[in-house]
Parts: structure tokens; sequence; C-alpha cells
């Protein structure tokens, strides 16, 4: 057995996300880092664009929730113009966003983690993917499909494209929507509804299957952070946010988005290009918080449509008395019952007659020098945070990015791992399977705030405490 | 068993860019399972990865030359592709990746990581773990050669589709006017 393997470049893939983990002198894991890179630098290059371009632009950041950039740049143009958008606009925004979240979410569950929970962690990787899923259980897996294009659907239907559409701008939407689409939405609800119920009944036939394991993925306390709507419910597009402790103690709500900054932190190292983002009062790294399913669930009083509002009080029975549900593979329920409850707050705009009117945008000039936007994206609260000059020429910018506020979370859950499974200097395979799984609890979206992919290649390197490569495991 | 191994051998593999082309790919819905009949994916971002496989007949390339890992996995993916495509704009023209290009690599740092960030312990400069960003994000084909284009931000679903048929049947795609956009 060789004690030092290097990497070799063959292997140094794209969306390459790297695992490390250090070992003191007696051999034991002191510390373990999840790296991620790639750069792409938007904050600085938006820099001379204008403000009406920003919604289509920011968009690209990412193609798995390009709808929650465009609504969240169009929401901070909004402040720039100092103005409240048509009743109209704001609902069809509102059914952008949660057609965002069904997509997402379907995506997530049925084309990259539910291979894991029907194949089995230990299946031949080859095989552990949608068309391995098409293959082992062909209905299951033409459903998430099918769920995922109903939601790209509605994108489409409201902004004439599934990806990047520039629908949404500073003042409202371009577009308004037909009676003949809603009809044809509403036909398809059926199947989507079933669907949706059907993820939840399958994720808790795994949470029976996986009883002893989940424990130990990512059981740690953190704060929790995002929007609840003015009754403290579930609120997706906008609110005021509220920030929970782990023992389910809310230190702080109804801070106003304009105000993130006076909360919310970002720190930088070496070793990642993905910032860290931290709750201020707590600073770096104390104020460790997560976002996105797991925390909105904790945080909010209640969700307004009835299935998932059902749903939600069974989560709330998965932690000990009002404490917040702690452990991180409940995101995967969380995102699910955040599914339904999209599934049927959609429903119910449909059947709003508000959204076939055809005032959907407010005109103004330049009014304010600086706008911000936020909203809820499918994997946490979202912050876009313009400068302008009274042309509207961008002079800076600043994004918040969801995932990033999960990333001293995903390295604490990685740590977590780690420090309960290695025990010497080699590192099993086994290892490698729950490492993986355990990041994939966040659905990360690397893409978001620097780029990688759903499914992972992962590297684990075991590190002496001088710093030598002693193992490798690549996949 | 035998006509799996007989099956083309596709992949698709990501650099620079947002993944909006692989969505696009994914929104060929119910067509994914007639390809999933017609091809083996051997590689992808949305499959569990190993290393880049050889003797990969199709390769559809997301994204822009962004950095020197990109620049490896460009000439491996060349070295073991029968034919590669530039899969969407970024991969095309360089798109958004390249709008980065009019700014020093230190510029595009510093503001992320020193001004826009609270606390700066150090901007991300550990090369042991992390990839070097090149000067400029530049297209594929300016690093190697590219059988094919598809073009948009992102290609639509159908023009993939016809990509991909044609390719199976052993043409190189010629791309009719309705296909020729950009964004």
């Amino acid at each position: 057995m060789s004690e030092t393997i290097t990497i070799s470049p063959v292997t140094r893939i794209e969306g390459h996300a790297k695992i490390t983990i250090h070992l003191n002198d007696k051999g034991e894991v002191q510390d373990a880092r999840f790296h991620v890179n790639e750069f792409r630098g938007f904050e600085k290059f938006c820099e001379g664009r204008m403000v009406w371009e920003m919604p289509g632009l920011t968009s690209r950041i990412c193609g798995i929730c390009p709808a929650s950039h465009l609504v969240t740049s169009a929401k901070a143009g909004d402040d720039i113009l100092a103005i409240g958008i048509p009743e109209t606009a704001e609902k069809l925004r509102r059914m952008l966003t949660l057609a965002q979240w069904i997509q997402s979410h379907a995506l997530s569950f049925f084309h990259l983690s539910s291979p894991d929970f029907l194949l089995g962690f230990e299946a031949d990787p080859a095989l552990r993917n949608i068309f391995g899923l098409l293959a082992h259980d062909k209905d299951f897996a033409v459903r998430g499909i099918r769920l995922r294009k109903f939601g790209q659907q509605v994108i489409e239907m409201l902004g004439g494209r599934r990806i990047h559409t520039p629908w949404a701008v500073a003042g409202g939407v371009r577009e308004a929507f037909t009676r003949e689409e809603r009809d044809a939405l509403l036909a398809w609800y059926p199947e989507v509804r079933e669907t949706a119920l059907l993820a939840i009944k399958t994720i808790k036939r795994v949470h029976e299957q996986y009883s002893k394991e989940i424990p130990s993925f990512g059981n740690f306390q953190s704060l929790f952070m995002g929007m609840v709507g003015p009754n403290g419910e579930l609120e997706y597009y906008g609110g005021n946010l509220r920030v929970m402790d782990s023992a389910g103690n809310i230190i702080a709500n109804n801070i106003d988005p304009r105000e993130y900054r006076q909360d919310f932190g970002e720190a930088s190292e070496s070793w990642s290009y993905l910032k860290f983002p931290y709750y201020k009062p707590l600073g770096y790294p104390k104020g460790i918080y997560r976002v996105g399913p797991l925390a909105r669930l904790n945080i909010c009083d209640s969700i307004t449509t009835p299935l998932a509002e059902q749903e939600r009080r069974l989560f709330k029975k998965l932690a000990p008395s009002s404490e917040a549900v702690n452990n991180s593979f409940y995101f995967h329920y969380a995102r699910l019952i955040e599914m339904l409850f999209a599934v049927e707050k959609l429903e119910e705009l449909l059947h709003d007659p508000a959204i076939f009117g055809t005032q959907v945008r407010s005109k103004a000039e330049i009014n304010r020098l600086e706008g911000i936007g936020a909203c809820e994206a499918p994997r946490g609260t979202l912050f876009h945070h313009y400068w302008v000059d009274e042309n509207g020429v961008l002079q800076k910018v600043n994004m918040l990015i969801a995932t990033a506020q999960n990333n001293m979370a995903m390295n604490r859950t990685v740590r977590q791992i780690a420090m309960q499974f290695i025990d010497g200097p080699k590192v099993s395979e086994g290892i490698l399977n729950r490492i993986e799984a355990g990041i994939r609890c966040f659905d990360p979206c690397l893409s978001c705030s620097t780029h990688a992919a759903g499914e992972m290649p992962l590297e684990v390197q075991l590190l002496g405490a001088d710093g030598r490569v002693l193992d490798v495991k690549r996949r | 068993m035998s006509d799996t191994i007989q099956k083309p051998r596709v992949a698709t593999a990501w650099l620079g860019g947002c993944s909006g082309c692989h969505m696009s790919f994914l929104d060929l819905d119910e067509r994914l399972i007639e390809l999933a009949d017609k091809v083996q994916l051997v590689y992808s971002p949305i499959a569990d990865v190993k290393e880049f496989p050889k003797d990969v007949d199709v390769t559809l390339v997301e994204g822009a030359v962004t950095n020197d890992e990109n620049e490896e996995m460009a000439h491996i993916i060349r070295r073991r592709s029968k034919y590669v495509i530039s899969f969407g704009d970024c991969a095309t023209t360089g798109n958004v990746t390249a709008m980065r290009n009019r700014f020093g690599n230190a510029e595009l740092i510093d503001r992320a990581y020193k001004e826009l960030a609270d606390l700066c312990n150090s901007v991300p400069n550990d090369h042991t773990f992390l990839a070097s960003l090149r000067e400029q994000a530049i297209p594929l084909h300016h690093l190697i050669r590219v059988d094919a284009f598809l073009h948009g931000c992102p290609p639509t679903p159908d023009e993939i589709w016809f990509a991909i048929s044609e390719l199976l049947q052993g043409r190189i795609p010629v791309f009719k006017t309705q296909f020729l956009r950009y964004g």
C-alpha cells in the first residue's frame, strides 16, 4: 500500500467538488472540508450594464433556477424605480416562482436523489441515475419527468420559453396570461397532485428503510433563516425574514429583506470559491445558519394550503416538543412538502380571476440609486442588490445566494460524517457513499454561486497532520 | 445485454456555464425514455460520474473554457470522443461566461471576495484544492477541434433532439435556419 497518492490530472474534471479530511498526530479526524471549485465573476462584470437587462442577464447565473434569479432581479429593479407593480403582475410572478419550485424540487427528488433511495446507496454507480431509474421503475421515473415538465410548461406559458426567459422586468412582467393557457394547466392537475403525493409517500418509506442511518446525516444545531408571510405562514415571493435557533426559539423576526446586510455577512477563505455567509450577531463561524426547505418548514407557523399543512404537522413531530428539526436528511421531506404546497398554491392562483388582468407593467424612470430584491428560491433566500447611476447603469452588484448560505452547514455535515466513520488512515467505499448522500440532502446548486452539478463527482482526500496525502478515493 | 453494448455511447460534459443547456437536455421530457432505449449515457453531470470514459461516440460540451481544469477536461474529451459538439452559446462563443474577459482576474476576485465580503480571511487562492482561472474565458473550438455547434442560450430541446438523431445516424447535423439563433 502506498502512503501517498497524488491527484492525477485525468480526474480533475469539471464541476469537481472535493472533500479533504485532515487528521491530527494521533490519526484522528481533526477537520473536514467541502471545496467548491468554479468562479464566474457576475458581481464584477455586471457593472456597466443597464438595470433593465439585469433579469435576463442574471438568470444566466443558473440554468436550474433561472426563474428565481429573474424574479429577484426584477424586484431589485422595482425598488430602483421606487414603484409598486400591478396586482396581476405580482400574481403572475408568484405563479412563476411556484412553477420554479415544482420543477426544481422534482428534479432534486426524482432525477437526482431518488436513484439512491430506490436503487440503493450501494447500487452500481453506472445505473444510479434517471436512466437507471427508468429501467428499474419506469412508471415512477416517468411520473417524475412529467412533474418537472409541468413546472417547466407553466414557466414556458408565462415567459415564452422554459429556460432563461426575459419575461419579468423592473415594474412587472412583459406579457399577460390567457384563459386557454390556464385551462390547459388545470386539465393536467389530477396527475400533478397525484405525483406530488406519491413523492411524499415514497420519502416516508425511505425514512423507515434507513431509520438507522438517518441520525448521522448532518444532525447538528444551527440557526435557520427564511421568509415568512404576515401571519407567519410559509412564504415564497415576498415577506420578511425570520431567524430561529435549533431549540425552536425565534431570535429575530420581521427583518425587512432590504436590511439584509445588517444581519447577514459573508466570509471568504482560501480553499473554496464559495463564500461563507453567517449571522452577524453571532459572528463567524458561530453564526452558522441553514436556508431552504428544512429552514422554511422549521420557521413557519403554518402553510396556507390544506394537504401541505397536514404534512407540516407531521414534519414538526420529527423533533421533540417545540424544537427545530435539526437533521439535514429531512431536507428531502421538507422539499417534498414544499412541492406539494407549490402544486396546491398554484392551483389556487389559477382560479384567481386577477391573473387575467392586462395591466402587467408599471413604468417609471430611475428614482433610487440603490435597489434590493429578495425571494425564496428553491434552495433558500436569494438577494440581489444593485447600485446604479441616474441613468440606470450598474455601478456595483452584490448577490447573496441560497446555496452559499448552506456552505458552513455542508462543511459541518461532512465533518460530522467523517468524525463518526473514519478511524485510521484508510477511507472505505461506504464512507464515500455516506458523505455524498450527506451533501446531496442540501440539493446544492453550486451553479448559482459558482458552478457544479447536481450529481457531483466527488474526491475524498485523507491528509496527515503534516499535510501529506495518505489516501484518496474518487467517484 | 449484447445490444446494450452496441448502443452508441453518449456523454455530456459541463465546463464554465450555468447548466442551462443540461436542463434543456432534460427538457426532452418523455423523449428521454426513447433516448434511454437508443443510447448509453456513459458520462454526464446528471449521472453518477467516474472518470471520463474511453471510446465515446458523441460528447455534448456545455460551457466556455474558463480555468485550467476545463482545459484538461476538454483535451481528454477530444481524445476520447469521436464527435465533439459545442453545446450552447457559452461553448460556441464564450457568451455570458466570457463577459468577465474585459476585467482582470485580480479585479474580479477582489470584488467578490474582498470588497463584497464582510470578513476576508483570504481570497480563494489555494490551488492545491482549487482550479486556476484562465485570464480569458474562451469558446471550446479555440482550444480543441469541434465537429458541430448547437446554438442557443440554451439550445431548445427540439434542436438537441435533431442534433442527437442526426449524429446517431452518422451524420454531422446541418442546422436549418430555424435553429440558427443566439440567446
